[in-house]
């Protein structure tokens, strides 16, 4: 199959979005005859009504912002000698897309009724959500520094009482899904208009919770979830597929009856247009399984499992950041 | 004296403060039908879920409605909350949402199930979670009056209900405070103090040891967390003694959080009526299972009058 993305015209490599669109419809295809509200459909991506509207300046805008979070992600990783670099630095395009385009927020009012939630349900990738924080006003540069010290309002893993921006206290995995299927019946019931985004990691699609949580969604029909899998490949243990196989992970989301998009999640644009894909669904909720590679960016943290929670030396971050910022070879 | 079903005075009043309140939600596990929650299905249909037999699910979503602003009630047997104790304690305690978990079916009541249904260890681990409060009832008045301090109370509560129909022991004048233990007998010679269904038996021992010419204080301390320190010094300083008695392991329930209490700020001799570190079995009756694990209204008479000769000189 020839497989090349007819939006961005890009290769997309074994990424395959268009063919994945085309297989979400055929398979909606009974249920969403009946809805007359439902755009999505084969010919309409064949129309090319799903052609990008992002400009280009924001795409390129959105991925110095991924490489800022990257920078600042692995600076405290290191300053503190503690964190999790590898399912932080996958998840970068994800968080800058969500957090400087796509979410309904305001770092002015981080109480916001209406505000769109974001649950970090993977709450190990903290460094790259409080950098993102930092950078969207949430918080000072300044208190990034203090991640993880006693007495401060950055916790190890997030603390929603602590640190202004953060909806929900994670860092146990599988809870961000049944979570935010509370937060969507809770809108539906006071008629508030925000949507939920939950990021989950790949090795947390491994929790029964989750997959508890995916079925009242399910049931529910709660159009206004989006559950994002960062599916890196790697956990803690060492490659998914071998420590407990997700495989077909696409085909589990899509056997739970969420709309199902598959995009490179290194891609900004591929993740804004699911991002906007999921708000078109308006009868089940949406899973967008994210391809990442766990430690992008920094050639010998790439797809390592240990890598997973441990910190960079000097040495070791002198030349990661060397090669986030372009000035040497990447790989 | 009357009996009547505390699961039901529950069910009712969920429906009765939510028609008062529009930010009660109720979540349930599939045991609608028994925890009685289905009275609130019918009434506020648009408030209530059921999520099948998910019960870590089911505290999260609580979570969720909860940050949404809603006041969830979230339902199952109380022993069933056992496999939720990590969503409870990251999700519930520790980030302080708003979340009412119901216990039903506690203690033995689920005697015709057996120990497998039994729920005797949950009071000790809820009361272990830092801005937890733990709350069992002893009859439906109770139950009625306590509904609604559950969820105006901001913070998570774990609310322990019997499956039993149990005696009316209060009328409508009956005034619920969460942290205030009631003291519904008064006596100087010895403090019998209960939660939930053990409340009646403890007066049941009291009139029996009346007769005796034993005047013995009744407690009924439905708090078990934030426990009623003033309360439970003054009963020790002025009876000299506590019986505990508590449908529960003795080990970290009423008894341990009275135990805890006495020996750092006013030790007096004390005994613990409870489910003595077993797992326990199937019986035909509720009754004759709390008679034989030594939660029979003998015991807790044995119990005063042993404590009593421990008193200090």
């Amino acid at each position: 199959m020839e497989r090349t993305d007819q939006i961005s015209g890009h290769s997309l490599g074994h990424f395959i979005m268009e063919p994945m669109w085309i297989r979400l419809s055929a398979s909606r295809s009974a249920h969403l005859s009946r809805r007359k509200s439902f755009i999505l459909s084969e010919n309409s991506f064949a129309r090319g009504r799903w052609m990008t509207h992002h400009p280009e300046k924001l795409i390129k805008d959105l991925n110095v912002i991924a490489r800022d979070l990257r920078l600042d992600a692995l600076e405290i990783i290191h300053e503190r000698g503690q964190g999790h670099p590898g399912g932080s630095l996958s998840v970068a395009e994800i968080i800058a897309a969500l957090y400087f385009h796509h979410l309904k927020i305001d770092p002015a009012r981080p109480e916001w009724p209406e505000r769109d939630r974001f649950i970090l349900s993977k709450g190990h990738a903290c460094a790259l959500l409080y950098s993102a924080l930092a950078h969207r006003g949430y918080l000072s540069k300044e208190e990034l520094h203090t991640w993880g010290h006693l007495g401060g309002r950055l916790q190890g893993h997030p603390d929603r009482l602590k640190t202004p921006g953060v909806d929900m206290t994670t860092g146990m995995e599988g809870h961000g899904i049944s979570v935010g299927v509370g937060l969507c019946l809770a809108a539906r019931v006071k008629g508030l208009g925000y949507r939920v985004y939950v990021l989950v990691g790949d090795g947390e699609c491994q929790c029964g919770v989750l997959w508890e949580g995916a079925m009242t969604a399910s049931k529910y029909g709660l159009s206004d979830l989006t559950v994002i899998v960062d599916y890196n490949g790697v956990q803690l243990d060492g490659p998914v597929q071998e420590i407990l196989p997700l495989d077909p992970l696409a085909e589990k989301w899509r056997s739970f009856n969420f709309a199902t998009l598959e995009i490179n999640g290194h891609d900004v644009r591929q993740v804004l247009e699911a991002l906007d894909m999921a708000g078109e669904i308006h009868d089940k909720p949406t899973a967008i399984v994210a391809h990442t590679t766990k430690g992008r960016g920094v050639s010998f943290m790439e797809n390592k499992a240990k890598w997973h929670g441990r910190a960079p030396n000097d040495e070791e971050y002198a030349q990661a950041i060397s090669e986030l910022k372009g000035e040497t070879r990447h790989g | 004296m009357d009996r009547q079903s505390l699961r039901k005075a529950y069910g009712e009043s969920l429906v009765d403060y939510g028609a008062t309140n529009p930010h009660v939600a109720v979540v349930v596990a599939d045991v609608s039908s028994s925890v009685q929650t289905s009275y609130f299905a019918e009434r506020f249909p648009e408030r209530f879920f059921n999520v099948g037999i998910t019960e870590q699910s089911m505290v999260d979503v609580a979570v969720g409605l909860a940050l949404g602003g809603m006041i969830p009630f979230a339902n199952t047997f109380a022993v069933l909350f056992l496999r939720t104790f990590e969503q409870i304690r990251t999700c519930v305690a520790y980030a302080k949402t708003n979340v009412k978990i119901v216990g039903g079916y506690s203690g033995l009541s689920d005697f015709k199930d057996g120990p497998t249904h039994h729920a005797d260890t949950d009071i000790a681990i809820m009361r272990s979670l830092p801005n937890m409060t733990v709350v069992e009832v002893a009859d439906a008045v109770e139950t009625r009056k306590m509904v609604p301090a559950v969820a105006e109370l901001d913070g998570p509560v774990y609310l322990r209900i019997t499956r039993a129909d149990m005696p009316v022991l209060f009328d409508e004048s009956h005034e619920v405070e969460i942290g205030k233990g009631v003291t519904v007998r008064d006596g100087d010679d010895v403090t019998l103090m209960g939660c939930g269904v053990m409340v009646s038996r403890c007066l049941e021992a009291s009139k029996i040891l009346a007769g005796k010419g034993t005047d013995a204080r009744v407690v009924n301390m439905h708090t078990i967390k934030p426990l009623d320190r003033s309360l439970l010094e003054k009963a020790a300083n002025e009876t000299g003694a506590v019986v505990t008695a508590e449908d529960h392991t003795v080990i970290g329930g009423l008894g341990g959080a009275v135990a805890e209490a006495l020996s750092e700020t006013y030790p007096v001799p004390l005994e613990r009526i409870g489910i003595k570190d077993v797992f326990t079995e199937t019986a035909l009756t509720y009754e004759e299972l709390l008679d034989y694990y030594g939660m029979g209204v003998k015991d807790i008479v044995e119990s005063a009058r042993h404590v009593m000769k421990r008193k200090f000189s």
